[in-house]
């Protein structure tokens, strides 16, 4: 098999019985990139030279015998919402052309500690703010398994560099779905952590109550892999949590047997896409099969989350983004007589459609005469999403959804209307109110050939859970191992 | 209508946010959308619910009060779009 085709556990091996170089694997996935890219449009830029470097002095501490990192030598792509010291980083906005960030996010020194190769940065929708990657200030990534279809979003350029075997693991960042929803839509692994679970310092901040970096890998062993490496309380976030990180691959291949899996009635709904929903049910049998015992439960308030999620994560972002006025980094436009005229332009000019919507649905539902009715009418609906969880884990132990309510859609079917694209993140969204980890994972495909996702919801911080019943049902299932006909 | 073309308007204000005049037509009919969507939050009943800023139990962090390392004055400045010596420089604030 190609190496650009295997997981990060399989190139572990490799690498650390030096059976292949760094160099060797990083080569690979340059040629891959060079012969494919086009097609895909992933990354928003690729650091072949840097990495060239990085893989060299990795090869000459791998050739002395030292004591091998977990990720020595593998490549990865980071969604370009993370800053990378020395790397620019825009967010895939026009604001943040040209900013170099003068620190790396948590995330990144500890995957830089383990030895990983940075291989470039992965374009998105502006800001995270999308669910189909359309929203780029730059460029239009498309689906492998489909070109004319979007990836999903926000972390789209992330979950089709995985799939097209661009890299061989990315990051993501979920704060609506934005993890979970591209690796459905782009048939690979996608998890969003506990709110608390992972640093987001030097993740740019879309809304900080919501969001979560999260990996989007090939098989579920890999992403147990990845969050053991960068999760864990960070002092430069103080809302990251002080608990131990268990080694996460240590439950993988434990049987589910007698495991409570709840399937909650509201999110199989009349009208939902027949493809998605035999997909999933036929998930849950597999489940069933391999001994969990599965129970209707409801989520009473799922209804209200899209209304919810779109009042606190607009409001957290009209103040995150006070921050781009031209002053200290990112572009400042035109000539200005004052200072106010400066901030009005350079903001008019730096931001995208979305990104002004998303401000002014913020600023709105935060200003003098509205916050009662808006924004604090959604964060005590958010308080009834949250015990909706809370009671139904009292009666199941992993709640098993499908991750959108289609496969993936065309490019530009939903670019006209923004109401339309809030809906696609439906059964994605709660978790992110609530504050626990979910993972999508492909459970099937369409007539067409396009991926469907499953998703599993899990308690706070119990990742372990659902890292153990998703390798259990990719053990038992070989979705995960099709590759796009590229 | 939910809002108005002036309020559009005092929003974009309050945003700093610079619109056109088709920017400023596009956005009131498509807040409006929106915020009708979200009125169905009203069916609910919230009167005794608490609200929920954040999830996690936890107020204030501390840390101790002492001196660590940070950026330098050429690693803060290098990202500005404008400077002069060891200032960020924006345009005239008050009115000459």
């Amino acid at each position: 098999m190609e190496l650009t085709a295997l997981t990060i556990h399989d190139l572990q091996g490799l690498l650390q019985r030096r059976e292949v170089t760094a160099g060797q694997v990083l080569r690979a996935f340059l040629k891959r990139i060079a012969q494919e890219e086009g097609k895909v449009q992933a990354y928003m830029a690729v650091t072949g030279r840097e990495a060239l470097t990085r893989a060299a002095r990795l090869d000459r501490r791998l050739d002395k015998g030292e004591q091998v990192s977990p990720l020595a030598g593998v490549p990865l792509a980071i969604k370009d919402v993370i800053c990378t010291q020395g790397v620019p980083t825009t967010c895939s906005s026009k604001i943040l052309e040209g900013f170099i960030p003068p620190y790396d996010a948590t995330v990144m020194r500890r995957l830089d500690q383990a030895g990983m190769v940075l291989l470039g940065k992965t374009n998105m929708d502006e800001f995270a703010m999308g669910s189909s990657t359309e929203n780029s200030g730059y460029k239009i990534t498309r689906n492998p398994w489909d070109v004319s279809r979007v990836p999903g979003g926000s972390s789209g350029g992330s979950g089709a560099a995985v799939a097209a075997d661009l890299c061989a693991g990315a990051l993501g960042s979920d704060t609506g779905g934005s993890i979970r929803q591209p690796a459905a839509f782009c048939g690979i692994v996608g998890l969003k952590p506990t709110y608390g679970r992972v640093s987001r310092y030097g993740l740019i901040a879309f809304a900080s109550s919501l969001d979560q970096i999260g990996p989007m890998t090939k098989d579920v062993r890999d992403a147990a892999i990845l969050l053991r490496v960068f999760a864990g309380h960070d002092p430069c976030d103080s809302t990251s949590v002080d608990m131990p990180v268990p080694d996460y691959t240590a439950q993988l291949g434990r049987e589910i047997t007698g495991l409570r899996i709840g399937i909650p009635d509201e999110y199989f709904i009349e009208g939902m896409d027949a493809e998605v929903e035999t997909a999933v049910r036929g998930a849950i049998s597999v489940l069933e099969s391999l001994g969990a015992k599965a129970e209707r439960i409801s989520l009473p308030h799922t209804e209200y989350a899209v209304a919810t999620y779109y009042l606190v994560a607009t409001a957290e972002a009209s103040s995150n983004l006070a921050r781009y006025d031209g002053v200290k980094y990112g572009v400042r436009t035109g000539k200005a007589r004052n200072l106010l005229e400066m901030y009005m332009k350079s903001r008019q000019n730096g931001f995208g459609a979305e990104v002004k919507r998303r401000i002014m649905l913020g600023t709105y539902g935060l200003s003098a005469g509205y916050y009662d009715a808006y924004y604090l009418k959604a964060l005590k609906v958010r308080t009834l999403i949250r015990k909706d969880f809370e009671e139904a884990f009292k009666r199941c132990d992993v709640i098993v959804t499908p991750t959108a309510p289609t496969a993936a859609f065309g490019l530009g079917e939903k670019t006209d209307d923004p109401l339309t694209m809030y809906l696609s993140d439906i059964f994605t969204i709660s978790a992110n109110l609530a504050g626990i980890p979910g993972i999508s994972l492909p459970c099937g495909f369409t007539q067409a050939g396009l991926p469907i996702g499953l998703q599993l919801l899990g308690k706070p911080f119990d990742e372990a859970t659902l890292l153990q019943v998703g390798f259990a049902y990719e053990q038992a299932t070989e979705w995960h191992r099709r590759k796009p006909p590229l | 209508m939910k809002i108005t073309r002036q309020e559009v308007e005092h929003v974009a204000r309050l945003a700093r946010l610079g619109l056109s005049g088709e920017e400023r037509e596009k956005m009131q009919a498509q807040l409006n959308a929106i915020l009708t969507y979200i009125d169905k939050l009203n069916q609910l009943n919230t009167s005794e619910i608490e609200p929920t800023s954040h999830v996690i139990p936890m107020t204030n962090v501390f840390r101790e009060d002492a001196v660590s390392s940070c950026l330098s004055q050429e690693e803060a400045l290098a990202n500005a779009p404008d400077r002069q010596e060891v200032f960020f420089r924006v345009p005239r604030i008050l009115e000459e």
